[in-house]
């Protein structure tokens, strides 16, 4: 171990007193933090799993509540979202090649368009609070919803049938709160890494040598992106095809 | 010691908010003993309750059926949660990972500290639970729904589940981060020389069920959230259309109580190998160093390691035969579950082939260990039994089951827990513990742990059903109350016997015959260092290991064993 090292990183001042040299500290955090997006995966997996078994069972109304939601602005968002993976690559970028400032910028820019994206997500959970698509509870009491109308009216269903699946879009909307939710925490979470990163960067000790944390925090940033990946077409765009609209 | 008097702010950093694997490792063993004298309480209350339901008992008054589901729920909660799951695994695993691996600490130390903090506000958000209006959850450990998704269910329904909830979600949270930093030292803190065929097999164990934690307790986090959202956001992921409580209809629409069943053993099943798994390497590593012989089959226990945690993943389903499963499903998880007999019967075989011919060192460990054998065999024998559907359509929530899972998860667990604790206490404390009283408390422990649970698969035989709290009213139940004392009994016995451990824990830890640094001569790593081991480790001087970790008789060398950063080549 470390009385074998020679390299010029024996002494740099971000080597944690475990490791022998800034690589094998390097490789064990990058290890570290696939293992935990590993934990992600399971974690949002369970979810998926039961949405799909969800899906299967109330199919015609996770078609309804799935063409009821706005569509482009999921597509804005997705697109928001992959710009922000970008000025997050080029962060990684500038902090191997010591470019603070540029570093600096890229990240602020990140958190600005995940900024955006939390605004327009705000925009949709409006729009279903005013459609009266909340779960709990609220849903048959406000008279028909906009879902029961269509339902009557372009795939003419009975007022029954129409009433019955509009009554069971609520499961679809659990899925649709609870993932994007989650999602969205996750979001929250990623702002606090950038600050951290932000504060990090102000001692300039980003350079080729060290830029773990900033790849790190890359890491986390780019897999809550591939989340959204996953999340935009299972809730806004599976169903559009045996849509009425 | 450092040479200058540590100040209050040092010591708070050196035995408090630490990041050595070596204090937190002990940290997660007396939060661990704290749990399991709670829940053997628990236990005592309920089978004094089982026996003498009129029985009064001081400061609590006489058990109400409530007060007895809710002492289930958290005795289960506990002894699986932050006994089982916490003592073999981050208890020894954090302090023991790293020395036996040549490290001078884990490889991300702070995870090691933010993993057991996270761990203890869960402990306490859980006991919590008693003091919250209601009372504790009744819900068991498994929490069906719909029962512990609507509050207005019983009393323990309301507050006393959600935080429920809320100390699993926290506690799924610490074992993730802990299990990441596990296999990261596994993978990435080697010192030179450890390949991963050299590694003692207690490493290998820890490895494989930090995997296991990894994926199961992500899982188990999704379907806790839901079930919060359930409880407090008006969703309805477990809560079926049309459901009446108390006669009054409750406002959810479509969900399934099923859908939690999946994932909850989806979890649930890998996490009975994250508990006994460590046992099995600490088994596997104590019969090989007092039998003086190498581990029998190396190659084939690391497989049957792998296999055992792969299988593990796919047989959740037999926890769910008598839920409304499609035969076929019950066939597949069926046969995958007696599958899992064929590995569990290599490490069975294997260990005895390690015993065969050995030269014996009748040692408490060892006592322990060969302990573990005989529970795993009984215990594990009725496993197949409960895997067939038909069978298990009649033995299903009888006490049948509550034999089986104790003998091979709480019993079997905890006799390793003991052996490890009685072989490592010299390493960690620096002292021996006494063999005499070893002794003692192993035949206790022994004897006690099959009185008490061998006439439980009689009483599942004969139909006794588990959870109910009171027997007198049903005749064929109350038939059974002669077996039912004579199991308070011995339990009362046992429990009693587990004050020789404490006793000499706490007295040895003080009081104990000088251990040097290799008092038991054995092979690995640990023991090159001092006892206890100084908190830098190895330092700047890690070792180089030049042999496997079970090198015991070896013929032409000089002992009878050799360390593995022995340069010494026998003739």
């Amino acid at each position: 171990m470390s009385h074998s090292q020679t390299t010029t990183t024996e002494h740099h001042p971000a080597l944690a007193h475990q490791f022998d040299s800034l690589e094998q500290q390097k490789d064990a955090s990058m290890l570290g933090m696939w293992a935990f997006l590993l934990t992600e995966i399971m974690m949002f997996g369970g979810l998926f799993a039961a949405y799909l078994i969800y899906r299967l069972r109330y199919y015609e109304a996770f078609v309804a509540g799935s063409t009821s939601i706005a569509v482009t602005l999921g597509a804005v968002n997705t697109l928001v979202l992959i710009g922000s993976s970008l000025t997050m690559a080029l962060a990684v970028s500038a902090a191997q090649r010591g470019a603070q400032k540029v570093l600096r910028g890229f990240i602020v820019a990140t958190m600005l368009l995940g900024l955006v994206f939390l605004g327009i997500k705000a925009v949709e959970y409006h729009e279903k609070y005013v459609e009266h698509h909340i779960p709990g509870g609220v849903f048959g009491k406000f008279g028909p919803t906009d879902i029961e109308k269509d339902l009557q009216e372009k795939d003419h269903k009975t007022p029954e049938a129409a009433a019955q699946i509009a009554r069971q879009t609520e499961i679809f909307f659990c899925f649709y709160f609870a993932m994007t939710g989650l999602h969205a925490f996750h979001m929250l979470i990623g702002f606090g890494l950038m600050t951290w990163l932000l504060w990090l960067s102000r001692g300039n000790r980003f350079g080729p040598d060290y830029y773990t944390p900033v790849e790190l925090g890359g890491l986390y940033w780019h897999f809550v992106d591939i989340v959204w990946i996953f999340l935009f077409p299972l809730l806004y765009l599976i169903s559009r095809t045996q849509g009425a609209h | 010691m450092g040479t200058t008097k540590p100040t209050a702010q040092g010591l708070l950093r050196r035995y408090v908010f630490t990041t050595d694997h070596k204090v937190v490792g002990l940290q997660y063993f007396f939060l661990s003993l704290a749990a399991v004298l709670v829940g053997t309480f628990l236990s005592l209350l309920m089978r004094i309750h089982l026996v003498w339901p009129q029985a009064a008992i001081p400061f609590l008054g006489q058990i109400k059926p409530e007060n007895y589901l809710a002492y289930l729920t958290i005795h289960g909660t506990l002894m699986v949660f932050f006994v089982l799951s916490t003592v073999p695994q981050n208890g020894f695993g954090t302090y023991l990972l790293p020395l036996q691996l040549g490290a001078s600490e884990m490889a991300l130390p702070r995870l090691s500290m933010a993993g057991f903090w996270i761990t203890l506000l869960s402990f306490f958000v859980l006991i919590a639970a008693f003091f919250a209006p209601g009372g504790a959850s009744l819900a068991g450990w498994t929490q069906y729904p719909p029962l512990s998704a609507v509050p207005s269910a019983g009393p323990g329904q309301g507050t006393g589940t959600d935080l429920w909830l809320v100390s699993i979600g926290l506690f799924c949270v610490a074992s993730v981060l802990s299990s990441i930093n596990f296999i990261t030292t596994t993978l990435k803190m080697r010192t030179r020389g450890m390949t991963l065929m050299r590694m003692p097999l207690t490493c290998w164990t820890w490895f494989v069920a930090a995997i296991l934690i990894l994926l199961a307790f992500s899982i188990l986090l999704a379907a806790v959230i839901m079930l919060l959202l359930d409880r407090n956001a008006g969703t309805n992921f477990f809560v079926p259309a049309n459901l009446l409580i108390s006669g009054h209809a409750v406002d959810h629409q479509g969900g399934s109580p099923l859908l939690w069943q999946h994932l909850f053993w989806f979890f649930g099943h890998p996490e009975v190998y994250i508990a006994i798994l460590p046992g099995m390497g600490v088994t596997s590593h104590l019969l090989s160093v007092f039998s003086r012989k190498p581990v029998f089959g190396y190659k084939a226990m690391v497989g049957a390691i792998l296999a055992i945690g792969f299988l593990g993943f796919m047989v959740w389903g037999h926890h769910m035969f008598v839920s409304g499963m499609n035969p076929y499903a019950g066939f597949a998880f069926s046969s995958l579950t007696t599958a899992i007999a064929v590995p569990s019967a290599i490490k069975v075989f294997n260990w005895l082939g390690t015993l065969w011919g050995g030269r014996f060192r009748f040692t408490t460990p060892m006592l322990f260990s060969i302990g573990f054998v005989s529970l795993f065999i009984t215990g594990g024998l009725t496993g197949p039994i409960l895997a067939q559907p038909a069978l298990d359509a009649y033995l299903h929530d009888t006490y049948f089951v509550v034999a089986h899972f104790h003998l091979i998860m709480a019993m079997a667990g905890l006799f390793a827990v003991f052996a490890a604790t009685y072989f490592w206490f010299p390493k960690m404390f620096g002292r021996m513990m006494n063999s005499t009283l070893g002794s003692a408390h192993f035949w206790v422990t022994f004897f006690g742990a099959y009185a008490i649970f061998m006439p439980m698969h009689l009483l599942g035989i004969a139909g006794h059903p588990r959870r109910y709290s009171e027997l007198t009213g049903v005749q064929y139940v109350a038939a059974m109350a002669p077996l039912q004392q004579f199991i308070t009994a011995a339990a009362i016995i046992t429990i009693c016997g587990q004050l020789l451990f404490l006793i000499n824990f706490f007295w040895s830890m003080f009081k104990g015959a000088a251990a040097g640094a290799n008092p038991w001569e054995c092979t690995t790593l640990e023991w090159t260092l001092p006892s206890p081991p100084p908190r830098e480790g190895f330092g700047n001087q890690s070792p180089l290991v030049y042999q496997g970790a079970y090198e015991y008789s070896v013929p032409g060398a000089s002992k009878d064993f050799l360390m593995q950063d022995s340069t010494a080549t026998p003739q």
